[in-house]
């Protein structure tokens, strides 16, 4: 890595040159960019190239389900990608006074960058800001702090948007149908996550007059919870065009509880993105027919914000010089159409 | 003695009058009157239940919905009826349920088939039971603080195990079990399990000396040890019953959600010992019966059902069911005081 220096000093270099020059260092320095750029084409952007040697330290909650395994995996393999980061991971917690004590030990060890990824984000927000104050600047991972001066950038998912997203989805499927029923399995109900899916899928159905939810029940995000209130609502509800499930790992039980109620008639889709889920519709032999993302992915993406943020560029395929403030993940809908292309990013 | 008994009961106040134990046939028709009572409730919710939903409540598929949503805390409930009745608590049900429904579901054990996951379930509840019992029996530790520490360290092993994963079930006998097809004269297997659980239980606490050993404990520990009775022995039989039946949900749960998973089992502890109190066991030991811990975990499982159907919502739910817990107990408190 010291043969090559940063893309910054090259751009300086050859900042007077020849704009057929420019294009070409850019050409060879960063492979996210195209050769047909507008003219701030030599702004210094994070790539796979090694840079400044850069310590991120990662927090999170206790991976005691799926999805927040699949976030500190993908945290690890991006970090283990880069010659120039060294990742200083701690031991998972969901007690907020053991996080912010965790946290507080990566700030005294006077990492570059943080990634937190909060067990309750209004609880943390102090030790956020502390880290700011420290001038360690922090990448915030999907549960939001109560400021945003309390990081610098932003990432998460969507959940408005899954909700949305299984909406449309379900309602194209169904639109020709008069009179279609469809029920929803929401996740734990305390969470406000489990709020702005249920009101994105509302607002989504609103578009088409002739689906009518006529049920929707709060499962706890495991197992167990889902096979049960997956076979109340089967009870109640003696005929069924589409199901809509917040949650993958909730879905291996509602399926549990649909096969054991004999029920077929239905389209069903899920959330998360497990892998699964994923198996199940490409294997297209029951009523699990699509699933909406909640991209853990989004841990390796803080990873390169952090990345960038230590090496002060800004990401690849955007002009500006920094990175942004926030980023939302998209909540994709995977179907048999395209499950193929997400197979690799399927939990378990 | 009698004098240091009776301070707890002032909390009952109408149950046992003025610190004179009661004779033995009072507290068994004490325990009738108490059973009625909870009958009744059951019958007012069937009631409320048939007239909101006549069409999906009133239904056999329903009824043995029911039955096999209660199965798997009603057999947790058995066993921490023992262990209240004898003056203890349980708190790692949840836990042990949670551990060997992992234990029993990993990939190595799943080789094994059916019996490799019905054995490994049972034994891990077992020694879990084992380590209960031998803390509290032999090293002194109060039940409240050794179960607790083994729900937070099964708790931990199984998230150890699983790593975070649910583990789906590919052995075909056991998903089987849970089929429609193999229901028995109507009667979901899981449910046939349930009830053999609870006569076994009624008949070791009501026609054994294991049973009357198991009350002479909870009533007075020390009278019981001057009777001749060897409490530490009979604590430890305790806790390994807790744990056999934890054993025994573990695979029941298993059976029913296809899987296993570090987060089974959430709350167990607090449902059984609700649905225990509720049925008339005494927190503070001596007395209780298997028919109205099971009629508990019953009342708990219609309301749930009677919601759903109704299309409530968790906040609602929660609310009714603090309120109906409440209004059980004190039906229960009146009816058992006006006779």
């Amino acid at each position: 890595m010291p043969k090559t220096p940063s893309t910054s000093r090259r751009g300086l270099l050859f900042g007077a040159a020849a704009v057929s020059a420019g294009v070409l260092v850019t050409g060879c320095t960063s492979n996210e960019s195209g050769d047909d750029e507008p003219a701030a084409n030599d702004q210094p952007a994070a790539d796979d190239k090694p840079g400044k040697q850069v310590t991120i330290g990662f927090a999170g909650p206790q991976a005691d389900h799926g999805w927040l395994n699949a976030i500190n995996d993908n945290a690890k393999k991006r970090a283990g990608k880069y010659s120039d980061v060294t990742l200083e991971i701690t031991e998972g917690s969901n007690d907020t006074a053991q996080q912010i004590g965790q946290i507080e030990t990566l700030i005294n060890k006077k990492v570059d960058v943080l990634v937190i990824l909060p067990a309750d984000g209004k609880a943390l927000t102090q030790v956020g800001l502390k880290a700011m104050r420290a001038g360690i600047p922090v990448v915030n991972l999907d549960r939001i702090f109560n400021t945003p001066q309390a990081y610098r950038c932003w990432i998460g998912g969507d959940n408005y948007g899954m909700g949305l997203n299984a909406g449309h989805y379900i309602g194209e499927k169904l639109k020709d149908k008069p009179d279609a029923r469809v029920v929803e399995l929401a996740g734990l109900d305390n969470l406000e996550l489990t709020k702005q899916r249920t009101q994105g899928f509302d607002d989504a159905l609103k578009n088409y007059p002739n689906i009518k939810k006529v049920a929707r029940q709060a499962a706890e995000f495991t197992v167990e919870s889902g096979q049960a209130k997956m076979a109340q609502l089967l009870q109640a509800q003696s005929q069924i065009d589409a199901l809509w499930n917040h949650d993958d790992d909730q879905g291996v039980g509602a399926l549990r509880a649909i096969e054991q109620a004999g029920r077929d008639e239905f389209l069903m889709v899920g959330g998360a993105g497990a892998l699964s889920a994923f198996e199940a519709i490409k294997a297209d032999n029951g009523v699990l027919k699509a699933t909406v993302l909640y991209p853990p992915t989004m841990a390796a993406s803080a990873i390169d914000l952090a990345r960038a943020l230590g090496q002060g560029k800004g990401v690849g395929g955007l002009a500006e010089f920094e990175i942004p403030s926030s980023v939302t993940c998209y909540s994709a809908v995977v179907d048999k159409e395209n499950v193929d292309q997400y197979m690799s990013t399927g939990f378990k | 003695m009698t004098q240091n008994v009776s301070p707890p009961r002032d909390s009952t106040p109408k149950v046992s009058p003025a610190g004179e134990p009661p004779a033995w046939r009072a507290v068994l028709f004490r325990a009738d009157v108490r059973t009625l009572s909870l009958l009744g409730v059951l019958a007012a919710l069937i009631l409320i239940g048939g007239i909101t939903k006549p069409d999906q409540f009133l239904d056999t598929r329903n009824l043995q919905l029911v039955l096999t949503q209660a199965s798997v805390i009603g057999v947790v409930t058995v066993g921490m009826t023992f262990v209240i009745i004898s003056g203890g608590i349980d708190l790692s049900v949840g836990a042990i349920v949670a551990l060997a429904s992992v234990w029993a579901t990993t990939v190595a054990t799943q080789e094994y088939g059916f019996g490799g996951i019905l054995f490994t379930a049972v034994i891990v509840g077992l020694g879990c039971g084992l380590v209960n019992g031998v803390l509290i029996a032999y090293g002194g530790m109060v039940p409240f603080i050794a179960t607790l520490a083994m729900l937070a360290s099964a708790r931990g092993l199984a998230l150890q195990i699983t790593d975070g994963r649910t583990q789906i079930v590919t052995v075909d006998g056991v998903l089987d079990l849970g089929e429609r097809d193999s229901y028995v004269l109507g009667v979901p297997p899981l449910v046939l399990v349930f009830a053999a659980v609870t006569v076994i239980g009624w008949l070791v606490l009501n026609r054994t000396t294991f049973g009357r050993r198991t009350v002479a404990v909870g009533g007075n520990a020390e009278a019981a040890r001057l009777a001749g009775i060897d409490v530490r022995r009979q604590r430890l039989y305790l806790y390994l019953l807790s744990g056999l039946c934890c054993g025994i949900a573990a695979f029941l749960l298993i059976v029913l959600a296809g899987s296993g998973q570090n987060t089974n089992g959430n709350l167990y502890e607090l449902d059984a010992i609700a649905a225990a109190i509720i049925g008339g066991t005494l927190l503070t030991g001596g007395r209780g019966t298997i028919v109205g811990s099971v009629l508990g975990v019953l009342i708990f499982t219609t309301i749930t059902n009677i919601f759903a159907l109704n299309n409530l919502q968790s906040d609602v739910q929660q609310i009714a069911k603090g309120a109906i817990i409440v209004a059980a107990v004190l039906v229960q408190r009146r009816t058992a005081s006006t006779t």
